[in-house]
């Protein structure tokens, strides 16, 4: 029987891990950018518009991260689509991504006192000059610390890929374990990198609401 | 003809009716205080005429023109009256300066150097010129609320509406914001305020409307409402004010 020291283990969940990163940057990045066009939205003046971006989130915040990933894995699958597992796994996460944080900056949006759209309507300003000029330049501030903290729940919901066979970090450690026998070993290693991949962003985002909460106050 | 004509206007807050047929025509270059009771419907009143709350019934004109709830209509009015509100209201986000520009800049087209200088020009009135790069919370509340009437002012309005504009403030701070209000008036500009500040309205105000339980009440020069009350409700409201 082969030997397999620490090292080769962690080697290998670390190559793993990059997949991780990957993943969780395009789902973060993706689902920005579909949450951003959400928001608008949601929060926008088209009842169409607000009740589509509404049910859209209230769907995806309701229904498991996982069961979202078999639909996309296997939903297709039933057309005759051939679904490689990276792309179920992309854009399941992207969309889930996208759905929390369209809420998460709605949030922040309701948050701007209402006398800011007073005073803005009461200098004539139009909806999107007060959108631009005066509500998400203040949303925006608000809005930083709860996204950083978000992005952990990314890389952590990118676990789930696993499952449908996306070989990232979970699935590595999976595969390493089936080889060496070490299930406590890999998957303590496992969690380790996790962990380093995860703490620095919920401490950013920590440190991130102090100092914009004392920028708010003095500048 | 007057700059602002308020006839028969109701407003309705579900089952409550606010407004109950409001009359009240102010001309150009008067000084109106709107007194009453919390409740009464003045502040309502005057979000209606600036259209932050749409009118069930009646009609509101300003300058000859009718006030319609169309985003076009409502941005001409806008342009024509200016707001104070209670709570300042600033932007929090940019400095004194900055919110003095930014409506002028957006709304107006005005070139940046061009606002900067009229931003720069309405400070100096009321006093602030050298806190132009002051952000709104390293300001006293007065000092914020004459950079919210320097800003109002930047657009040109030809008449400016005060929701109560010295309640929020520390009772020191209330003279330095009325003294501002005070010298707009001596300039000529038209002024409709809601106050609880009686002296202020007998001393700066050329008519006096007090309103009670959604109407106006009773209505006359300064000396007559406050020297010779008719209405036994304004008896009573002005008792309990001294």
């Amino acid at each position: 029987m082969m030997e397999f020291s620490t090292w080769d283990i962690l080697r290998n969940l670390l190559l793993a891990a990059r997949w991780t990163v990957l993943l969780s940057l395009v789902s973060f990045v993706g689902g920005g950018l579909l949450g951003v066009a959400l928001l608008f939205l949601r929060i926008g003046r088209g009842a169409l518009g607000r009740r589509f971006a509404k049910g859209y989130i209230e769907l995806l915040q309701s229904t498991p991260l996982l069961m979202q990933l078999f639909l996309a894995f296997f939903g297709l699958g039933l057309f005759g689509i051939d679904v490689p597992a990276w792309l179920a796994a992309g854009a399941a996460l992207i969309l889930w991504t996208a759905a929390f944080l369209a809420e998460i900056w709605r949030g922040c949006v309701d948050a701007v006192a209402k006398g800011q759209w007073e005073a803005s309507s009461s200098l004539g300003m139009g909806y999107v000059q007060q959108m631009r000029h005066v509500i998400l330049p203040q949303a925006l501030r608000v809005a930083v610390p709860p996204t950083v903290g978000f992005s952990v729940q990314v890389v952590k919901g990118t676990a789930l890929t696993s499952i449908i066979g996306f070989v990232e970090l979970s699935k590595a450690g999976t595969v390493v374990t089936n080889a060496t026998f070490q299930p406590f070993t890999v998957y303590g290693l496992v969690a380790l990198i996790y962990f380093a991949l995860c703490w620095p962003l919920s401490k950013s985002s920590q440190i991130l609401e102090r100092k914009l909460h004392v920028a708010h106050r003095h500048h | 003809m007057s700059l602002i004509a308020i006839t028969e206007v109701r407003k309705r807050f579900g089952s409550v009716e606010v407004l109950k047929g409001i009359n009240l025509d102010v001309a150009r270059g008067e000084v109106v205080a709107i007194i009453g009771r919390s409740g009464s419907g003045k502040s309502t009143l005057l979000r209606c005429v600036n259209g932050l709350e749409s009118i069930d019934d009646g009609s509101i004109m300003v300058a000859g023109a009718q006030l319609l709830p169309d985003d076009l209509h409502l941005k001409a009015l806008r342009l024509k009256v200016g707001m104070i509100f209670q709570q300042f209201n600033l932007f929090p986000h940019l400095s004194a300066g900055r919110n003095v520009m930014l409506s002028q800049m957006v709304v107006k087209k005005t070139p940046k150097d061009e606002a900067e200088a009229m931003a720069r020009r309405m400070l100096d009135r009321v006093g602030l010129g050298h806190k132009f790069d002051a952000y709104p919370d390293q300001l006293s509340g007065g000092q914020q609320q004459r950079v919210a009437i320097a800003r109002a002012l930047a657009m040109q309005p030809m008449a400016l509406l005060c929701d109560e504009i010295t309640s929020a403030l520390d009772p020191e701070l209330v003279n330095e914001v009325l003294a501002v209000v005070k010298e707009l008036a001596a300039e000529g500009m038209t002024l409709l305020m809601v106050t609880h500040e009686m002296r202020f309205a007998r001393d700066v105000c050329d008519r006096v409307v007090f309103m009670h339980q959604g109407r106006v009440h009773e209505t006359g020069p300064p000396d007559e409402v406050f020297g010779r009350p008719r209405t036994p409700e304004l008896q009573q409201f002005l008792g309990a004010q001294l």
